[in-house]
């Protein structure tokens, strides 16, 4: 392509922003919604491989088509809709999962200028939309009429409200470090000549820690997966779903989780950043840095499923309000004290 | 552009405050309430109080509105017997109603802004900052009292619910983890030699 052509391509982008902004919101929609098939299957063949056994193989080369299949399979279901449910709100609650849970997305960077929406109060509008997570949730277990969705909406809800509280403060501990609620320059205040140690996982690593296990928690993973506790409540709030709104259900689910891999990164992984910032790495454009760093939290979500048993309620209930919440209150008011005491210190940037 | 946005806000607000009266299911209403909640964090987003858009949300629609909607479900509420008293109190219904409609009236008729405002608008104290960041600067230095006082009321709230709700029965017994960790193999296991054919 010659210069004259992209100049044209770019002046008339600038020309229509609209444009623009729609162009650069299905790209990333797309790429996410492919990255999600493989995370689903990855996810499956990890668990298996975990308990020795083949996993998904037959659909395509070792199994690389069993995502689409299965959707072109629930696609062509019948949706079943129980009599007794309250039409509109069921139908209604697989799509607002799945909106929110994509929309989180446009205000990620996943490489250096590369967010749909570079906006100033980045990081809080992502914790907007997952707080309306619970939304989907709800009026889902509500919707269908029948005691086993009910009680478990009502399970799920409250651990996801418990759970955002510790991820609240442990966002609040990262931001003191950072300075801005922007996304991108947060990830910019990592980027220290220490490479890999300046990231914030070692400066602040009880936090990173309690990241991650909420992460669990707030995405319904095992070992926190109460919602779907099979020997207790069938299949949780989603029992009544089938073909289309149970997909729908599916991908938000599969798409919060890829979520929190990529805020675990922006956070405290260095978003796109390389790990040593010397020449063989520097030339990896930082999209495939950010992609290898969302799939390495995302096996390590794939192998807590595969052997942590799951937790009881209490004890859940127990670890966010009485051992999380202490420790990321605590952890607040630390870093605050060292960032106004000690400025130059290992906190400041 | 701008003005699109905010008839589309405006109109979608104000419709979902009057569905959240007229709808026969409390439960919808409290659905369209969080419809309005979220109108309202637009009109806030496209007046450029972004921080107050995402607050509006996380706090009421996250968090407020949650434990609404838990109350309205689990609360088996009869229909019939609530409409049963309409006509009875309809006129004081609507005596209140007008009431609060003429004040409010008053005040929007009597409203004007303050008149350093426009002036203040023009000539921000700190030029250049994100209007995030502007606040917190304000909040934390010269209404830094103000904020305490209500934080601490907002504590002393939530422990006197907790001290209202929280019961704790002698007869329920309860899981004590230190207690658990305490154990040990010593202390718990004991092993016998038990003789052929004597029992222990």
């Amino acid at each position: 392509m010659s210069d004259g052509w992209t100049s044209a391509i770019s002046d008339f982008f600038i020309a229509y922003p609209l444009l623009l902004a729609t162009v650069k919101s299905v790209l990333l929609a797309v790429a996410l919604l492919i990255y999600v098939a493989y995370v689903i299957l990855a996810d499956r063949k990890i668990w298996a491989a975990v308990q020795l056994r083949r996993g998904p193989n037959v659909v395509g080369p070792w199994g690389l088509l069993q995502s689409f299949a299965d959707f072109i399979k629930f696609a062509l279901k019948e949706p079943v809709i129980p009599d007794v449910a309250n039409k509109g709100v069921f139908l209604f609650a697989p799509f607002i999962m799945a909106t929110l849970s994509i929309a989180a997305w446009a205000v990620i960077p996943v490489a250096d200028g590369w967010a749909v929406a570079d906006i100033n109060v980045g990081i809080l509008y992502i914790f907007a939309l997952s707080s309306l997570g619970v939304y989907g949730v709800i009026m889902g277990g509500w919707a269908s009429n029948s005691k086993y969705p009910f009680l478990s909406a009502l399970r799920s809800a409250a651990q996801m409200v418990s759970y955002e509280v510790s991820i609240g403060f442990v966002i609040i501990t990262v931001l003191l470090c950072a300075g801005s609620l922007n996304l991108t320059d947060i990830v910019a205040a990592q980027d220290t000549s220490f490479g890999m140690a300046g990231w914030y996982w070692l400066r602040l690593f009880p936090m990173f820690v309690i990241f991650f296990i909420s992460a669990l928690a707030e995405t319904n993973r095992p070992p926190f997966d109460l919602v779907e506790a099979e020997s207790e409540l069938v299949a949780g709030f989603m029992i009544e779903y089938s073909a289309t709104p149970y997909v729908l259900f599916m991908l938000a689910e599969y798409v919060a989780i890829v979520t929190m891999c990529a805020l675990l990164t922006i956070l405290f992984f260095g978003g796109w950043l390389p790990p040593v910032d010397v020449a063989p790495f520097t030339y990896v454009p930082g999209v495939i840095w950010f992609t290898l760093k969302v799939s390495f939290f995302f096996f390590f979500f794939a192998m807590v499923k595969a052997f942590v048993p799951r937790y009881r309620y209490d004890q859940l209930m127990r670890l966010g309000w009485k051992i999380f919440l202490p420790i990321s209150l605590a952890m607040v008011i630390l870093v605050a004290a060292v960032l106004q005491f000690w400025p130059a210190g290992p906190a400041g940037s | 552009m701008q003005a699109v946005f905010f008839y589309l806000f405006a109109t979608s607000m104000i419709a979902s405050a009057g569905v959240v009266i007229f709808a026969r299911n409390p439960v919808h209403s409290v659905l369209f309430l969080i419809l309005a909640f979220c109108n309202g964090a637009g009109l806030f987003l496209l007046a450029g109080a972004e921080f107050l858009a995402m607050i509006l949300i996380v706090v009421y629609v996250g968090a407020v509105a949650v434990l609404f909607l838990f109350v309205v479900m689990m609360l088996d509420v009869d229909f019939a017997q609530l409409k049963q008293g309409f006509i009875k109190y309809l006129p004081i219904g609507v005596a209140v109603g007008v009431v609060v409609l003429a004040e409010l009236g008053m005040v929007a008729i009597g409203w004007s802004s303050a008149p350093s405002a426009p002036d203040a608008v023009a000539n921000p104290i700190i030029p250049q900052m994100s209007n995030t960041a502007a606040l917190g600067q304000i909040l934390y230095t010269k209404y830094v009292i103000f904020f305490q006082a209500s934080a601490l009321v907002l504590l002393t709230a939530m422990i006197g619910a907790i001290v209202l709700t929280l019961h704790h029965k002698p007869s329920v017994k309860r899981q004590k983890i230190a207690e658990q960790n305490a154990r040990t193999r010593e202390n718990v296991i004991e092993i016998k030699k038990v003789p052929f054919r004597t029992g222990v």
